[in-house]
């Protein structure tokens, strides 16, 4: 048996023994939140018996984000944490009511993980961080400040409301688009020019674009402001994009540019999903791996969200979040891909040519920020 | 598969991101465009000074020259493209196939192209009222009158923003070349093949490369061009000409809403203007700003659109490669359904009645595309909406209205025809500011006569005329 193979099936029990002990958390009186023992009701089956294992997981129907709008905020909250303090991050809502997440240390248990995956050479320990990227009730915004000072920094932050910007494409506003995204990049470069010893960053790629223009049009660069690591997302981090980034905007790859860049792939109700090392080699390909056991991703069948697709074909997105404050049975997410292999270090499916479902591809507004 | 790569300053760019270009009606791939992002548009287009340094290389007079050279490259010659090559027969085919015109309109519009081009010396004789084009290269000159005058280049490139389905548009970016302005062009998806061939044309006549960028890709690219170009054209719909409206940066193309209105000293003779009607409705498959959407008059409306019915409501779908097709296809099915369902709401309105009804059925739907077939409506007032509407089809809403009502009542209209003899009446359409091309007499909307201004002298766009005074320096001193 190969190596990756005895990783793919020790991850595997390891996944299936972590689904067993979630569900029972969130299923028994004592620890579950109101507002899954009072789902239980109406599953049909008992989930401290009936699930097994991850497959398992199928028998319950999928989850629907709209569960998360409007309040009370509490019923999400396992009884098992009662008494901790206890965040709430949006997301949506520039019209009507935005969905919320209710949170007590999930996201810093995500960005301590993904820290590890971190190369120190390019995110050294103690250096000062900027956070380019949306503000206000927003996971992102905290996870990233936690990271930095995870790992012995300090994080700059600017304002930045996804909402307004959306109002603004909708209304068709591009010149005041236009005009706040300066606004957004003008703080960021105020920070990077104030001798802060800013040396790592998160941006999205329409703002890491921004940045490096503007730094550009002043005769100097991201590199040269002495940013050395980036870790950047969402679903317009394409391979065309990426390739343009390093061979443009950062200089060229890490060993000649100095600038290191990794995607990350995530939301408010699944984390944070870390890639594969993306290289020239391989035409830039992005394949993100969850961080198994707390987050699953599959790449499962168009027509039916129970079937996963096989290895290099294209299905749809399919999440689930098995820890103590959160559990996620299986949602579909609005976006497709093509299912990746496991390999050494994460020996578990991945997804790779992460893009808007095509389905719903037109009515959706991407890279807002 | 052909494979059209980005252009960035001459050089071609393959990007990792394709998108197919498909045949209309089969769905199969004809070729593939490499895509670009915003990001690299606007890295290029901080560099655009080179392009109009190139330019400046060759005087105003030589670039005329190649320009018609291109002119007969691009109508006859087998050029470069892609990673391949392209005859006329090919350009037309492919044209034909990606964007649902009938082959013998992609070769009209072609010609038209050609002829903008050749004749570019005199276009910009008469859009210069005349200027020695060196005046607008060096930026100030002696005019003849013992004046000086300034001309300052706005902007070294043209950005501009194409359009998926009208061939003949080209033909407003065109004099930017001779004017040493170079061009950022983000094609259309289903429209690539005029602006790579004209390119492609302009190279092979010997006109620099480094002029020209070609960015195809998503609304990111087309957003960069408007966003970064000091001067740019977009051709879109009724919204995009709202939302750009006053900006000084872009001139938006849009519905042309043009119209002919018949005076009351002539209406009565009505008949002798059918042919001249039925062109303006039906030429380029009733696509173009330039197409009748309204006729107006204040007797015989009724006669009139009962006529106009009779010529062009039997027309039906045939394929493209037909001499005879005067159809095109709408490539993205639901655009005909979404209009079919809004001339629905039209007709619902009292005092409003479809003429050509006993033609048929006007949607024709297939598996990978749509049809419309041509509609004439008759509205009793200028109240009904109907009477400010434009479609992508042949539709014409033949309006009553009095005289002495129409100026004040037909909204913006790109080409208005004048059927009159009646002075006072001219008069006053000069005066009217809601009409851009005025035409006195009987003259089709859709023919434009290529030495007059359309939609602004793009002079005015791309120059500004200024204050330049020079004085002898006194002799040195020391």
């Amino acid at each position: 048996m190969s190596t990756v193979q005895t990783k793919v099936d020790e991850a595997r029990e390891l996944l299936n023994e972590h689904t067993l002990k979630t569900v029972h958390w969130h299923f028994s009186d004592e620890t579950g939140s109101p507002f899954w023992l009072e789902k239980k009701r109406e599953l049909g089956f008992d989930p401290l018996k009936d699930i097994q294992s991850f497959d398992d997981l199928k028998k319950f129907p999928l989850f629907e984000d709209d569960w998360l709008r409007g309040g009370p905020v509490r019923r999400w909250v396992p009884k098992g944490l009662a008494g901790k303090p206890v965040y709430v991050f949006e997301t949506g809502g520039t019209t009507g009511v935005p969905k919320s997440r209710a949170v007590v240390e999930d996201h810093w248990k995500d960005y301590e993980l993904f820290s590890h995956t971190l190369p120190d050479q390019y995110f050294p320990k103690g250096a000062n961080w900027l956070m380019l990227g949306p503000s206000g009730p927003r996971r992102l915004r905290l996870a990233v400040e936690h990271l930095a000072q995870y790992r012995g920094g300090i994080c700059f932050c600017i304002d930045l409301d996804p909402r307004w910007v959306v109002k603004m494409l909708k209304k068709g506003w591009m010149d005041q688009v236009e005009e706040y995204k300066k606004h957004c990049i003008d703080q960021a470069v105020t920070i990077l020019t104030a001798n802060h010893d800013v040396k790592c960053m998160f941006a999205t790629p329409k703002l890491l674009e921004a940045l490096g223009e503007a730094l550009e049009e002043k005769g100097t660069s991201i590199a040269e402001t002495g940013i050395t690591g980036i870790f950047s997302g969402g679903t317009e981090f394409t391979p065309q994009w990426t390739r343009y980034a390093v061979e443009e905007l950062l200089g060229g790859p890490p060993e000649e540019g100095g600038v290191y860049m990794t995607p990350t792939y995530g939301n408010t109700l699944m984390g944070l999903a870390c890639s594969k090392p993306v290289t020239a080699e391989e035409g830039y390909k992005i394949s993100y791996y969850a961080p198994q056991p707390r987050a699953v991703t599959e790449v499962v069948d168009m027509d039916d969200h129970t079937s996963v697709v096989g290895y290099g074909e294209t299905g749809r997105v399919k999440l689930y979040t098995l820890t103590d404050e959160f559990f996620v049975p299986g949602f579909l997410e609005r976006d497709e891909g093509e299912r990746e292999e496991p390999f050494e270090t994460y020996p578990w499916d991945g997804v790779s040519g992460v893009r808007p479902y095509h389905k719903l591809a037109s009515a959706t507004t991407v890279g807002v920020y | 598969m052909l494979h059209l790569p980005a252009l960035r300053w001459g050089k071609p760019y393959e990007s990792l991101e394709k998108q197919n270009v498909v045949h209309f009606d089969t769905g199969a791939p004809i070729a593939q465009v490499s895509q670009v992002g915003g990001g690299i548009v606007q890295r290029d287009l901080r560099s655009a000074d080179k392009a109009r340094q190139a330019l400046l290389q060759l005087s105003a007079d030589e670039l005329i020259e190649r320009c018609k050279q291109a002119a007969e490259l691009f109508e006859t010659a087998t050029l470069p493209m892609g990673d391949a090559t392209q005859d006329v027969d090919q350009f037309v085919h492919q044209q034909s196939a990606s964007t649902g015109l009938p082959e013998h309109m992609c070769r009209s519009n072609m010609a038209k192209n050609a002829f903008v081009l050749a004749n570019m010396e005199q276009i910009l004789d008469c859009l210069t009222r005349g200027l020695d084009l060196s005046i607008l290269s060096r930026g100030y000159g002696e005019e003849g009158r013992g004046v000086t005058v300034s001309f300052q280049a706005q902007t070294p490139i043209l950005g501009a923003v194409l359009p998926n389905n009208s061939p003949g548009v080209h033909t407003l970016w065109l004099p930017a070349v001779p004017l040493q302005i170079g061009l950022a062009l983000k094609p259309g998806s289903q429209e690539p093949w005029t602006p790579y061939r004209m390119v492609a044309a302009f190279i092979e006549a010997g006109i620099p490369r480094e002029a020209f960028g070609l960015y195809p890709g998503g609304h990111d690219a087309g957003g960069a061009i408007l966003a970064k170009s000091p001067k740019s054209m977009i051709f879109g719909s009724a919204e995009t000409m709202r939302q750009y409206a006053g900006n000084p940066r872009v001139q938006p193309h849009g519905p042309g809403f043009s119209k002919i209105l018949i005076g009351d000293d002539v209406v009565d003779d009505w008949p002798q203007f059918l042919d001249l009607m039925v062109e303006s409705v039906l030429s380029n498959s009733g696509r173009s700003c330039i197409n009748c959407s309204g006729i107006w008059a204040s007797r015989h409306t009724r006669e009139i659109a009962q006529a106009i019915a009779e010529r062009i409501g039997p027309v039906d779908v045939r394929p493209p490669q037909d001499p005879e097709a005067k159809l095109a296809a709408f490539t993205v099915p639901a655009m005909a359904t979404g209009t079919h369902a809004m001339v629905q709401q039209d007709l619902a309105e009292a005092g409003v009645t479809d003429m050509t009804a006993e033609y048929g059925e006007k949607l024709i739907e297939k598996e990978h595309c749509a049809y419309l077939r041509p509609m004439v409506v008759h509205a009793d007032s200028p109240d009904r909406s109907v009477a400010s509407k434009e479609y992508m089809f042949p539709f014409v809403s033949v309006v009553e209205c009095p005289q002495d009502e129409m100026l004040s009542r037909i909204g913006p209209t790109l080409v208005g025809t004048l059927l009159t003899q009646d002075q006072p009446w001219c008069a006053a359409a000069s005066r009217c500011v809601e009409i851009d091309r005025l035409n006195i007499g009987p003259i089709p909307t859709n023919r434009l006569n290529w030495l007059q201004p359309h939609e602004g002298n793009i002079i005015d766009f791309l120059y500004r005329s200024r204050a330049y005074q020079i004085a002898e320096m006194p002799a040195a001193v020391s």
